[in-house]
């Protein structure tokens, strides 16, 4: 492939890395961009290439928008690496990749990281049990397989995710059970402060009272401001309890969807030791980035929802800029070309930014999430750690996550901290009494994802002259 | 938990695979784990420290409650692999026993 050298490598085929591919592409740069998955458009755009006008109908219309972003792609000269599990990114450029059990790595002169979002973990009692998943996943299903959850799936949490999809099941002629939100019905003062800046945004507040107004009509119960959420059943959940209007709740089902918001999934800045800030407001870890995306880590920048929550229009105006980043960085642009191709893209990113403080007010999930309040609840799913095993802990004197893995094995199970990590540092800030910030975050380090030894055994390594 | 709306989808062939001896009829573009949803498998493995039944979370990559014994190969994760036809898919049960008191 390309005997094993690229200018640049992008890493995620959703708006952003398929945005990026496309933008590079045009100085003529050799782009290779890997992603896991079997075809385009990362989660936001799961399957959108082969949608039928049915699917885009269900979806609504910003879904097409992936379409015309994957049709450019294909035919940009972008060198596609699917099925490819980045595993590992060195210092001088090089890239290791899993794909179909070999382990091969490339040289690229930059590297920009397009991986996305992940779901807040949001710990409930309960919430480990089969027939719980996230909005997210149900969302993926219904993309890619045309899969409905049922009518008596609740879906519990808050956040614009889980009105769009609500909405999305009604489009489709079904409906579900109920929504769980632990959210208020209107924003407080807050977010009202950024009403104003919000209205300038292109519709997407619209967009928003439109899907509420479409679950009114759909008249699917909607409990407000829910608290001790609490996911009931042995082996399967069964139904879920809350309290709710000053009354306690408990509705039977078989499927529980949560959703919390989503927030940039940092796994691999954080495995390259890449400087991040904790964002008060977004209550989430982000990388430190300058104006063109570039992280603190030479030649490797990040786009789209891993540099800010920002969603797929935003994604894309990052991801080309941090292409045009790259140009530069490759030495094919000067600084002054890429500043005035940018300009245009740098308005119109703003424009979509202009409605997040609103939104990040109105969602901010509280310090700790609730469902610590109940000792029971896991917060390692890996390893099956409680809040009351990490009280324990904290107790006998640990201070943060990285001695937490010695204490209690937290965050050393598969996932590698992705489902634990942000909750077990608010943990135990909140147990100490510390800000997150000095608490920390897990230590990552490669493989960002496991692989087989077997694999490792075949890896390749292309020779290139020094 | 899940039904499928063929109403969405362009007509394809179905793709059937093995699940611990059982049938299961797929589409093209199912990946394991949700094929194995929609017919109505809900756990895909156990866990290693108290044996509790898990199943698919995030069906993207990032919880790894979908780990199956895939083609003879284990721990992999069934919402990133794509169903074919004849692939044998097995529930992985972890080996019990770990004390963190």
């Amino acid at each position: 492939m390309n005997d094993g050298k690229f200018d640049l490598v992008v890493i995620g085929a959703g708006p952003a890395g398929m945005a990026a591919a496309v933008e590079a592409r045009k100085a003529g740069v050799s782009v290779l961009l890997l992603d896991e998955q079997d075809a385009l458009g990362g989660q936001i755009y799961r399957a959108v290439e082969r949608a039928t006008s049915g699917m885009l109908d269900t979806l609504g219309p910003e879904y097409r928008r992936g379409g015309e972003l994957a049709k450019a792609f294909a035919s940009s000269g972008t060198t596609h690496g699917k099925r490819s599990t980045v595993i590992d990114i060195s210092r001088d450029g090089w890239v290791g990749f899993e794909h179909e059990d070999n382990v091969s790595y490339v040289k690229a002169g930059c590297i920009i990281l397009a991986t996305g979002a992940v779901e807040r973990p949001f710990p409930i009692p309960g919430w480990t049990l089969p027939g719980v998943m996230t909005v997210g996943a149900a969302q993926t299903m219904l993309k890619a397989s045309a899969a409905v959850p049922s009518s008596r799936t609740v879906l519990a949490g808050t956040g614009p995710l889980l009105y769009l999809f609500a909405a999305q099941v009604l489009r489709t002629g079904r409906s579900i059970g109920a929504i769980v939100d632990i959210g208020s019905k209107l924003p407080g003062l807050p977010a009202m402060r950024h009403l104003p800046a919000a209205l300038s945004a292109p519709g997407y507040l619209m967009k928003g009272l439109g899907l509420l107004s479409a679950i009114r009509k759909g008249a699917i119960p909607h409990y407000w401001n829910a608290r001790d959420l609490c996911i009931e059943g042995v082996d399967h959940a069964d139904g879920i309890s809350f309290t709710s209007g000053g009354r306690q709740h408990k509705i039977d089902t078989d499927l529980v969807l949560l959703h919390h918001g989503v927030i940039p999934n940092i796994q691999i800045t954080q495995a390259l030791r890449c400087d991040h800030r904790w964002d008060a407001l977004q209550m989430c870890w982000v990388p430190e980035l300058d104006a063109w995306g570039k992280t603190s880590t030479e030649r490797v920048f990040m786009a789209g929802d891993g540099a800010g929550i920002g969603g797929a229009v935003a994604a894309e105006y990052r991801g080309r800029i941090a292409a045009l980043g790259t140009l530069a960085a490759l030495g094919k642009l000067s600084h002054e070309d890429i500043s005035r191709k940018a300009d245009p893209l740098r308005r119109n990113l703003r424009k979509e930014l202009a409605i997040r403080p609103f939104l990040d007010a109105f969602y901010q999930p509280s310090k700790l999430p609730r469902g610590t309040k109940d000792q029971s609840t896991i917060i390692c799913r890996c390893e099956e750690i409680t809040v009351a095993q990490i009280g324990k802990a904290v107790d006998l004197g640990c201070a943060g996550p990285n001695q937490l893995k010695a204490f209690l094995r937290a965050g050393m199970g598969p996932c590698q901290g992705r489902m634990c990590g942000l909750n077990v540092s608010q943990a135990i800030g909140h147990m100490r009494g510390v800000p997150i910030s000095e608490v920390g975050s897990y230590r990552l380090r490669p493989p960002f994802k496991p692989v087989s030894l077997d694999a490792l055994s075949k890896m390749s390594v292309p020779d290139l002259p020094k | 938990m899940f039904t499928r709306d063929n109403n969405l989808l362009t007509p394809a062939d179905t793709v059937t695979f093995d699940f611990d001896g059982q049938r299961i009829d797929a589409r093209p573009g199912d990946s394991v784990a949700t094929a194995l949803l929609l017919a109505g498998v809900t756990v895909t493995r156990t866990t290693h420290v108290s044996g509790a039944s898990r199943a698919p979370y995030c069906m993207m990559g990032a919880c790894f409650e979908c780990l199956m014994t895939i083609d003879g190969q284990p721990d992999r994760q069934a919402c990133l692999v794509m169903t074919r036809n004849g692939m044998k898919v097995e529930q992985q049960f972890m080996p019990v026993g770990s004390d963190h008191e």
